[in-house]
């Protein structure tokens, strides 16, 4: 992976004055140098400038970007990697294509020689391209180009304000940051979608006027009258499930089975290409198991394993991971956690993730790639998108279980067969059900509601709206999700709304940004993800629903299927989801206060100079939390709303004062 | 401080992040408000039990009991006539 940026002014066309200025394009890079460190590129031409910082994985020698077609008027700077690029070279050079390079870049601007805008079809990869195309000097364009999951990032900002004459983006915001003079105004629709389900949706970040360009969809920017700027942005690609029963695979167990197992194997195959060397992440869990199995099975080159280990014996997976490591012979480090190391690494964390996080959960994956790097790797493949793609949330299951009960709501059975998937609901008698039904229950008069699957979680998450300053009127942000959903949504098994919901929402705005790609990069660490290519993705959501969620038994296909591939005791394991300590990480366990950095953020003068809370609750959270640190029970009894509410405000006044005050007190750049 | 005035102040303080009284009627539903979640209902039964020296038991950890300032009021007031 790598940084990318730009700038695009037609008007530079007519008047030298408005072209991007290198100093600009140096500055915009020097933002992404974390995510580049081993080389620069630059390209200037009248109305736009390319920036790229270089992560050098494949062809070291010779892959420097910008990388052009075989007459310099295609240009491409590029994140990611084309895993099929071996595939796709020889089928470019037998159509008659010239390659200068061995770097999988260049199949990007032969590609769209051949294909057009439509080659962005033919990519196997995780990538977030900018292509500039001054062939037709009347016609010039660029298109930024994201791929179909959301693995790499890419940021984009319109000027309005100069009538839309001014294109600028880049991998992450801080890019585009350096280009603006002025401080952004905080985008409180995405502030208050942070607050009800865990990341801003859509397009949407928390900066006013900077867009995330969604996951499969491509930007396209060509010049209109007197040097505007026309932009459309349509989706290449979207999560997609059959419409009716017969839509789904037909076969036999056996035969999908097999074609999952060669479709993963061949995916982690190709992701294994790199002219450096490969590792992988192993929580211990069922996922990240099967993959270091398959790289074993498919590398000689010995299985290096990268894991995180926590203090607290509830969070932590080592006994899992050392079965595994035993199992495959791997060769392992471990990060050790402690909940003062989560918080300490916490603002820093929010420099990168760019945005308020309700858990602490991507914190630890920074400090792990940071192992990574310092054990002289720059490559992990990891497990992220299994859950999504094949069924493994427990959240799938809940959700099974409330449309059963939706058809009777009255039930009184129906609703017990929650405490199958929460043992803790079972204790006590059936009496303490009615408080269960409230929050279970949300909902059930209306289980078509494309969120039906996730109300009790949007409903719990957003009782931390409370603290907002100004929140946005109540069911907005429901409703901003409302709207991802595509038309036919309707006609899909209900599981399958839950699926793109995780997939689109969850895992798209906020597993793979913000736990994902910015805390590897963070470190200049590429992740690569097997479970999300899109042929797995393209095969596993056609696959019927008895090889999903079967019963209450989670991921049944993905078990079957590559259960061969490990010991009993791992296929048999419960689901244990990453946690990471929250509250807990801002206390100090000595004296039950919050740590110095905490009280700072969270002081009635700094919340109220930042003006997103309300000064008052948030000292009475942070006195409940004392409370709660110093009383018999500790931290633990504090509930999992405050603790996503004060991890929420103490990261939001972490981004306040990275993104915002620190913009305004910046010394004025020369440009 | 009254029974009433103290169950008022915990909520209050605990769940609602404020000391402004107008935000709790006395015969608000928690549940229907949505200000506890069952973490709170678990918390709520700590305080009660803790504060006012009894036991809440399995049976009567119900709405009719506890999903109310009017209903915990009543409640407590009947298990502590019952006790003495």
């Amino acid at each position: 992976m790598c940084g990318i940026a730009g700038v695009l002014d037609w008007r530079g066309l007519a008047n030298p004055i408005w072209s991007p200025a290198p100093a600009l394009l140096a500055d915009m890079a020097a933002t992404l140098d974390h995510r580049g460190p081993d080389g620069r590129g630059f390209l200037s031409r009248p109305a736009l400038g390319l920036a790229h910082t270089r992560l050098a994985i494949v062809d070291l020698a010779g892959g420097d970007q910008p990388i052009f077609n075989e007459d310099g008027r295609i240009a491409v700077v590029f994140n990611g990697e084309i895993f099929n690029h071996v595939e796709l070279r020889a089928e470019l050079q037998a159509q008659g294509h010239r390659f200068a390079t061995r770097s999988d870049t260049e199949v990007i601007v032969h590609l769209y020689e051949q294909h057009g805008d439509d080659f962005v079809h033919r990519l196997n990869g995780q990538f977030a391209i900018a292509l500039w195309d001054e062939r037709d000097e009347a016609r010039q364009r660029l298109l930024l180009v994201r791929d179909r999951v959301g693995i790499a990032p890419l940021h984009y900002r319109l000027a309005a304000h100069e009538g839309e004459h001014q294109l600028v983006f880049g991998s992450e915001a801080k890019a585009i940051l350096a280009a603006m003079p002025q401080a952004p105004e905080v985008n409180r629709r995405a502030l208050d979608q942070v607050f009800t389900c865990w990341s801003p949706v859509g397009g949407e970040t928390l900066f006013d006027g900077i867009r995330s360009l969604e996951p499969g969809t491509l930007l396209v920017a060509e010049r209109g009258r007197d040097f505007a700027l026309r932009h459309r942005v349509h989706r290449h690609w979207d999560w997609s499930f059959p419409t009716s029963p017969e839509g789904h695979l037909q076969g036999s167990d056996e035969s999908l089975l097999e074609q999952v197992r060669e479709l993963l194997i061949d995916a982690t195959r190709i992701r294994l290409r790199a002219d450096v060397p490969v590792g992988a992440y192993l929580s211990g869990g069922l996922d990240s198991s099967i993959l270091t199995s398959l790289i074993h099975h498919e590398s000689d080159a010995p299985l290096r394993t990268f894991s995180i280990g926590f203090d607290d014996p509830s969070l932590d997976e080592s006994a899992h991971q050392q079965r595994m490591i035993d199992f495959l012979g791997a060769r392992h480090s471990r990060i050790d956690c402690t909940s003062a190391d989560v918080g300490q690494a916490l603002v820093d964390t929010v420099r990168h993730t760019e945005c308020a996080v309700l858990r602490t959960a991507p914190v630890p994956m920074r400090l792990l790639s940071g192992l990574v790097r310092r054990e002289g790797h720059k490559v992990v493949l990891t497990g992220e998108g299994a859950d999504e793609v094949f069924g493994g949330y427990d959240l799938f299951k809940e959700a099974k279980v409330r449309w059963f009960w939706a058809r009777q709501p009255a039930s009184s059975w129906r609703p017990a067969l929650l405490k199958r998937l929460y043992p803790y609901l079972a204790q006590g008698t059936g009496r303490a059900d009615s408080f269960v039904r409230g929050f279970y229950g949300i909902g059930l008069g209306d289980p078509d509601d494309p969120l039906f699957s996730h109300l009790p979680r949007f409903d719990s998450t957003s009782k931390a709206r409370i603290f907002l300053a100004d929140p946005r009127p109540d069911g907005e942000s429901l409703d901003a999700v409302r709207a991802l959903m595509p038309a036919d949504a309707a006609r899909w098994h209900p599981m399958a709304r839950a699926q793109y919901l995780e997939a689109r929402l969850l895992m798209g705005n906020y597993l793979l940004s913000s736990q994902g790609d910015r805390m590897l990069m963070a470190n200049g660490v590429e992740g690569r993800f097997p479970f999300l290519d899109h042929r797995v993705i393209e095969l596993a959501n056609r696959l019927p629903q008895r090889l999903k969620v079967r019963g209450l038994s989670e991921k049944i296909g993905l078990k079957l299927a590559m259960g061969r591939y490990l010991p009993p005791q791992t296929q048999a394991r419960h689901k244990q989801p990453y946690r990471s300590p929250d509250a807990a990480a801002l206390i100090d366990p000595a004296t039950g206060r919050p740590w110095p950095f905490v009280s700072e953020l969270l002081s009635p003068d700094a919340v109220r100079r930042a003006g997103h809370f309300d000064a008052d609750k948030v000292n009475m959270l942070l006195r409940k939390t004392e409370r709660s640190a110093t009383s018999t029970g500790g931290l633990a009894t504090l509930g999992s709303r405050d603790n996503q509410a004060l991890v929420g405000i103490v990261s939001m006044q972490a981004w306040h004062q990275l993104f915002i005050e620190s913009h305004r007190a910046r010394p004025r750049l020369g440009h | 401080m009254t029974l009433r005035a103290s169950l008022r102040r915990y909520v209050l303080e605990n769940h609602l992040f404020t000391d402004d009284e107008t935000r709790l009627k006395d015969a608000d539903s928690f549940l229907e408000t949505g200000i506890l979640d069952s973490t709170g209902i678990m918390e709520l039964i700590l305080f009660i039990e803790e504060s006012q020296n009894l036991k809440v038991t399995d049976d009567e950890m119900v709405p009719e009991n506890l999903d109310s300032i009017d209903n915990l009021v009543a409640y407590i007031e009947r298990k502590q006539a019952a006790a003495s």
